[in-house]
Parts: C-alpha cells; sequence; structure tokens
C-alpha cells in the first residue's frame, strides 16, 4: 500500500496545535523557512493516563537525542509514535519548553490588548490551554520534545544549544503506532540564541501509511524496540 | 571523578528531628517544611534513590527535570542545584553533596519498561514506579498516575555524550554518601528507594538508604 495524502495545514508561529493521530496514518512536520522549533508532546487518546514518557524512550535507546529510527515510548511500555523519516538527524529532548517568564525575559512583554496575535505566545501556556480542551490540565504534561532543536551535551554535563540546526525544507515523519492525541507548539526554543522572538511556521500533512512490517527500520533498531512493538501489538489484539 | 563537587554538610546526624531507614524496593512519602533540611543517606553505596518533590500547598506544581537542567545549564545535579517547579519555583536547593553528581534523565523503572528494556518475561518483577503509586494511594490526597513526572535519580550515574548517547553506568556513590537539601518552600517528599536487579544502576543489590530531616535553623 502507497501513502496517501489526507490533509495539510500550515502551522503559524508561536502556535498550538492538537490531533488525534490514528493508527496507520502519519505526521509529516515541515520546517517551511528554517530553524523552526516545535515542541511536542504525546498521550494514548484512548486512555490520556498512558502518555508519553521521555526517560523511558532514552533509556530504551540508549541517547540523548532523536532522529530517524528512533520511536517515542509511552510510560506503558508501547511505541506511541515512530520516526520514520527525517532528515535533520538531532532533535532535542532534554530541554523542555518555553513558558511565560522566559519568553517575557529573553523578549520583553507583550499583551494581546496591544500586539494582538503578534504576542509572544510561549509553549507550556499553550499545551496547557489545548489540554484543557481534552478535559486535562497540568498534572497531564510531562516531559516533552523540541523537533527541529539540537542541545549537546559535553562531559562535564553542561548544556549548549547549536543553531542553525535545520534546514528550510526539513521535515520529520512521525507514524501514529497507536491512536495518538498529539499535542504541537511551535514557539521558539527555551535556549534559542535568535535575539528576536522568532517563532516559525511549519506544515503538517497527514498521510495514510501502511503499517510497519517485520523488517520495519524503527521495529528493529534494537531489541528494545522490538518488545515494544510486540507490547503494542498486544494491546491491539 | 567529579570530586570538584564534594561538599560535606556541618549537620550532625545527633541533631535531627526526625531519622528513618527506608529499605530497597520501599516508598517513603514525607512531607518538609520551608527552611527544613533534608538528608538522604546511601548507607550501603549505590542505590539509586528515585524522588519527585511536590509544591506542598498545590500537587500540580512539581519537580520539573527539563525546567531544572536547563536554568542551570547542566544535566547532573550538585550542591547549588535548586530544584524547580513546573511553576518555575524554586522546590529545594541542593546544600551538601558528598557524592558529587546525580542524575535527572533516567526515570524511575517500571515493570513495564522492565519488559522494553530486558525481557517481555521480567514484567512480574517490582519496580519504582509501582512503589510510587504505592506511596501516592497511601498518601491518599487524590495523587495518581499522572503525578508521576520526571524525578531524580539521587546517587545514580547516567552520563550523556557529546554525541548524544545515554548509557548506564555503575554508580559514582559509596557507602554512607550522602545529598542533603533545604526546603524553599513547604514541600511533599516522594522517595521509591529503588528495587531494580536488572542493571548496575543499585550495583545488582539493592540496599536500605536513610533519611534525615533537621528543624529550622539548627546546626
Amino acid at each position: 500500500m502507497e501513502s496517501s495524502l489526507l490533509c495539510s495545514e500550515v502551522l503559524p508561529g508561536g502556535a498550538t496545535w492538537s490531533h488525534v493521530l490514528k493508527r496507520g496514518t502519519s505526521l509529516r512536520i515541515t520546517d517551511i523557512e528554517g530553524n523552526a522549533n516545535v515542541a511536542a508532546y504525546f498521550l494514548n487518546f484512548e486512555n490520556p493516563s498512558e502518555r508519553f514518557n521521555l526517560p523511558d524512550t532514552l533509556k530504551a535507546q540508549h541517547t540523548a537525542r532523536l532522529r530517524a529510527g528512533h520511536v517515542l515510548f509511552s510510560d506503558m511500555g508501547r511505541v506511541l509514535c515512530s520516526i520514520t523519516e527525517d532528515t535533520v538527524g538531532w532533535h532535542d529532548p532534554i530541554a523542555g519548553i518555553s513558558n511565560a517568564a522566559l519568553i517575557e525575559k529573553k523578549y520583553g512583554k507583550t499583551t494581546y490588548q496591544q500586539s494582538r496575535n503578534g504576542w509572544y505566545q510561549n509553549a507550556r501556556d499553550g499545551f496547557l490551554v489545548e489540554l484543557g480542551k481534552y478535559g486535562m490540565g497540568p498534572r497531564d504534561l510531562h516531559a516533552t520534545v523540541n523537533f527541529f532543536s539540537k542541545v549537546v551535551v559535553d562531559d562535564s554535563g553542561a548544556m549548549q544549544y547549536v543553531g542553525n540546526n535545520s534546514p528550510k525544507g526539513s521535515y520529520i515523519e512521525l507514524r501514529a503506532e497507536m491512536n495518538v492525541l498529539v499535542l504541537l507548539n511551535t514557539s521558539p526554543h527555551p535556549l534559542s540564541d535568535d535575539p528576536t522572538y522568532s517563532a516559525k511556521p511549519v506544515e503538517l500533512s497527514i498521510s495514510r501509511v501502511p503499517a510497519p512490517m517485520r523488517d520495519d527500520r524503527c521495529r528493529t533498531l534494537c531489541p528494545e524496540n522490538t518488545r515494544g512493538f510486540v507490547l503494542t501489538e498486544l494491546y491491539f489484539l | 571523578m567529579h570530586t570538584t563537587n564534594l561538599k560535606p554538610s556541618p549537620l550532625q546526624p545527633e541533631a535531627a528531628l526526625h531519622s528513618f531507614i527506608v529499605e530497597a524496593g520501599d516508598p517513603f512519602v514525607f512531607e518538609i517544611k520551608k527552611d527544613q533540611v533534608v538528608r538522604i543517606v546511601d548507607l550501603e553505596g549505590n542505590q539509586a534513590v528515585d524522588t519527585i518533590f511536590y509544591n506542598g500547598q498545590d500537587y500540580a506544581d512539581r519537580y520539573s527535570a527539563q525546567d531544572t537542567i536547563r536554568e542551570q545549564g547542566n544535566i547532573y545535579l550538585t550542591t547549588g542545584t535548586r530544584l524547580l517547579s513546573t511553576n518555575g519555583r524554586t522546590l529545594l536547593t541542593i546544600v551538601a553533596d558528598t557524592c558529587g553528581r546525580h542524575d535527572t534523565l533516567g526515570g524511575a523503572c517500571a515493570t513495564e519498561s522492565n519488559q522494553v528494556r530486558y525481557d517481555i518475561s521480567k514484567g512480574y518483577m517490582h519496580a519504582c514506579r509501582n512503589s510510587f503509586l504505592k506511596g501516592l494511594q497511601l498518601w491518599n490526597h487524590g495523587m495518581d498516575k499522572r503525578d508521576i513526572t520526571s524525578n531524580i535519580n539521587f546517587f545514580m550515574n547516567v552520563p550523556v555524550t557529546p554525541e548524544g548517547k545515554l548509557t548506564f553506568e555503575d554508580g559514582v556513590s559509596d557507602a554512607g554518601k550522602y545529598v542533603e537539601l533545604r526546603a524553599e518552600m513547604d514541600v511533599l517528599m516522594v522517595i521509591s528507594n529503588c528495587p531494580q536487579l536488572n542493571n548496575p544502576c543499585n550495583g545488582y543489590n539493592p540496599t536500605p538508604i536513610q533519611i534525615l530531616v533537621w528543624e529550622v535553623n539548627v546546626q
């Protein structure tokens, strides 16, 4: 079965988006202008107490960066999404998201009254409002990831933001392995070295895709991922 | 390694207000009041102590691993680290540390993650997130799995390389090493003394820890 495009839209900078990405579909996020940042969070739509677990994702795959072949694990040992395509090679899973105080300290205060929809939005408030639409709140917002951004760690543990990580046209594709509530926010990375609030738009495309085969690159990346796929298949029996 | 971060405490155990022994595999839930000092002692060495702190007045405002490491610019916790909450408050500050560094990226083990990491058949071995659930249920203040967020692993060693690899290494801790924190506000401390037997985080031998709490301004 070939992939078939179902819908496509542009998410502006500083905005929040959510969608229940069904098992058997994929979401491609394209960095239209270059150097976008997309904060992302994932929950099992059928039982949202099961949600993305960052430590389990990093431990299982022995990684502190995300790229093609990696998967996003839930706290229940199942695979929420697989990263099937990626032209960037390093997405940041450790630095977390911006909040209102951080954005105001870096870029100054804006209000909706003065700036209308050009106000400086932040990822935490965006995610909390979006979770509210599904009856959830602050207790439901755990650790997140940042697509298209790069943060490296040296031998002393010091974290360093690396700019210009994502050329124009870069993309990452997430295949849903469960029915996943996906939340995205396009506010700047909290460690962005851009002196201005430069929230970039991204294109979001949803396609129907074939189910992963036994030799799928994400499934076979490591024995941990194979076991994660087995546990996910058991869930759908 | 990392001996530059070592800072002993002047506080004397005899002067402590509370002293508890927590056996491996047990949860421990305790309220720490503002300005009280809590010490966690790795009695026998190489013991991971999985810990989450909550704002004592609002449990929805809780320790945030990502905010804490980003704002200090370093993934390891040690003396001077301010443990930040999701709402940007400082919950506690690490004021003494004879181990040198502590992990907050590795998370807590779970029966489900044991199945993923080791073998599907390992799902019946004891794990930290079972202890967290039991501790929160016994605490009986309406907390549940949604409150089990990214934790601290005191005494655990999870290095990240410049190439972005993450590994579990033998602990940097040893018998009698401790970490001490001052509460900057009233907090709830929730601990799982880790029962993991499948990796070196406990030296394959989970052991008891001691919790000491000193009253305000007692030296």
